[in-house]
C-alpha cells in the first residue's frame, strides 16, 4: 500500500502541473489514469477525483478574487442548479452500470479535445450585444469587470437566464456523475448561453466548481466511495502540482503543449469508450 | 440608491470577497496539513489502523480513530475538512449579502446551503440500493 500511496502522489503532482498548464481541471485526466492505468473501480476513481477538483478550485479562487472578475450573484444563483444536478449525479453513480460511466467519460474526453482545439483557434474577446433582460435585472445579475488590457471597467449584461440555468444543471449532473469540475460546461452556460464575457465567466466558473464538487463529494464521502489511501495522496499531489504548474506556466509554450495533448485526450477517450463496451486490448 | 452608496457597497463587497478568499486558503491549508499528518503517519508506521480495506466514514468512528492516532481516521478528517471549505464559502457569502441588505440573495445563497446540507444527509443515510 505504501508503494501505491507514493505512486498516486506522483500521479497527482503530474495531473496538477498539466491541469494548470492546459487550463483544465485535473479530474478529466485523473479518472482515465486511475481506471485504465491502475485498474481502480471507476466509482473510487470518481470519488478521489472529485476531492482533487475541490483542492484545485479552492486553491485557485484567491487569484481570481484579486482580479475583481468574479460575479458572486451569478455564481450563487446558478449554484442552485449545479448543486442539485451534482447530488442527483452522485446518487445515479450507484444505480447505473459502470460501463455506462466509461462510455460517458470517454465521450466527455472526446468533447474536451474538440473544445481544446476550438480554444486554440479562438481570437480576441468580443463583447456580445445583449438585449436588456427583465429576469437579469430582477436578479441583479448584470455587473462589470476590470479589463487589464484595456485598463478600464467594462460593464456587461446577461440574458437567457433559463437557458444558462438548464445547462448549469447538466454541468452539475456531469460533475457529480463523473467526478469532474465540468468547467468548460459552466463557462459555456455563461459565455455562450447567457452572453457573459469570457473572463468573468471563467472566474465565476472556477468558484462554482468547488461548491458543485462539495455537493457530490459529501454524498461520496459518507457512502464510502472516497478511499483515503487514494484520495489523500492525490489531493496533496494535485495541490502541489497545480502550484508548480502556475509558476512554470508563463515560461512554457502552452500552445504547443495543447497541440500535443489533443491527440492524447482523443486516445484516452477512445480507450474509455472501448472499455465501456467491453473491448480490451 | 445614490452613487455614493453604490460605490461604498462595491468597496465593501470587494473587501468581503477578499476575506472569503483568505478563509478558503486557510481552510485548504489546514485540511492539507491534517491530510499530510495522516499520510506521514501511514508511511512511517506502515499501518492504516484498520483491518484490510476498511476505513471510517462516520464521525463517531473517525473521532474514535483519531483518539487512537489511526492514520486513516486522521486522513478522513482532513478530506472532510477539504470538502467543507467551499461550503464555508457559501456560509460567508450569506453573511456578505446580509451586510449588503440584499434579501433576495440572502435567500438564494441560503437555498444553496440547504441543498448542500441535503446532499450530506442523503450521503449519510446512504440511500444507494
Amino acid at each position: 500500500m505504501l508503494h501505491t500511496v507514493l505512486i498516486i502522489l506522483g500521479v497527482g503532482i503530474l495531473a496538477g502541473i498539466f491541469g494548470a498548464i492546459l487550463g483544465i481541471g485535473g479530474g478529466i485526466i485523473l479518472t482515465p489514469v486511475l481506471t485504465l492505468g491502475f485498474g481502480l473501480d471507476i466509482k473510487y476513481a470518481i470519488g478521489a477525483s472529485i476531492i482533487s477538483v475541490i483542492a484545485t478550485s479552492s486553491g485557485a479562487t484567491i487569484a481570481y478574487v484579486k482580479d475583481d472578475l468574479l460575479n458572486l450573484r451569478v455564481a450563487m444563483f446558478l449554484e442552485i442548479a449545479t448543486t442539485v444536478g451534482a447530488i442527483i449525479g452522485a446518487l445515479l453513480v450507484g444505480v447505473v452500470h459502470p460501463n455506462f460511466l466509461y462510455v460517458l467519460f470517454g465521450s466527455l474526453l472526446l468533447f474536451s479535445s474538440w473544445n481544446m482545439y476550438r480554444k486554440l483557434r479562438q481570437g480576441q474577446e468580443v463583447l456580445h450585444k445583449v438585449k436588456p433582460d427583465r429576469l437579469a435585472q430582477k436578479l441583479r445579475l448584470n455587473s462589470s469587470y476590470y479589463d487589464k488590457n484595456k485598463k478600464q471597467q467594462v460593464p456587461y449584461q446577461v440574458e437567457n437566464i433559463p437557458g444558462g440555468f438548464s445547462v448549469m444543471f447538466g454541468a452539475g449532473l456531469a460533475s457529480g456523475m463523473l467526478g469532474i469540475g465540468s468547467g468548460p460546461f459552466k463557462v459555456m452556460a455563461m459565455d455562450t448561453f447567457m452572453k457573459m464575457p469570457l473572463k468573468p465567466s471563467s472566474a465565476t466558473s472556477n468558484l462554482m466548481m468547488g461548491v458543485t464538487a462539495a455537493a457530490s463529494a459529501t454524498v461520496y464521502f459518507f457512502n464510502g466511495s472516497i478511499l483515503p489511501q487514494i484520495a489523500a495522496p492525490l489531493a496533496i499531489g494535485v495541490l502541489v502540482g497545480a502550484t508548480l504548474g502556475t509558476r512554470i506556466m508563463p515560461h512554457l509554450p502552452s500552445k504547443w503543449i495543447r497541440i500535443i495533448f489533443i491527440p492524447l485526450l482523443l486516445y484516452l477517450g477512445g480507450q474509455m469508450i472501448f472499455k465501456g463496451f467491453g473491448v480490451t486490448f | 440608491m445614490r452613487p455614493d452608496d453604490k460605490q461604498q457597497t462595491q468597496q465593501e463587497m470587494a473587501k468581503v470577497e477578499q476575506i472569503i478568499g483568505v478563509i478558503l486558503q486557510i481552510g485548504v491549508i489546514v485540511s492539507a496539513i491534517i491530510i499530510c499528518c495522516g499520510l506521514l503517519l501511514l508511511l512511517v508506521t506502515g499501518k492504516s489502523g484498520y483491518s484490510s480495506n476498511h476505513f471510517p466514514t462516520h464521525f463517531g468512528l473517525i473521532f474514535q480513530g483519531i483518539a487512537q492516532l489511526k492514520p486513516f481516521a486522521i486522513i478522513m478528517l482532513g478530506l472532510f475538512g477539504l470538502i467543507l471549505t467551499p461550503v464555508l464559502r457559501v456560509v460567508v457569502s450569506i453573511y456578505a449579502f446580509i451586510k449588503e441588505h440584499d434579501q433576495l440573495y440572502v435567500l438564494i445563497t441560503t437555498a444553496v446551503l440547504l441543498i448542500l446540507i441535503l446532499g450530506m444527509v442523503l450521503g449519510y443515510l446512504n440511500i444507494w440500493p
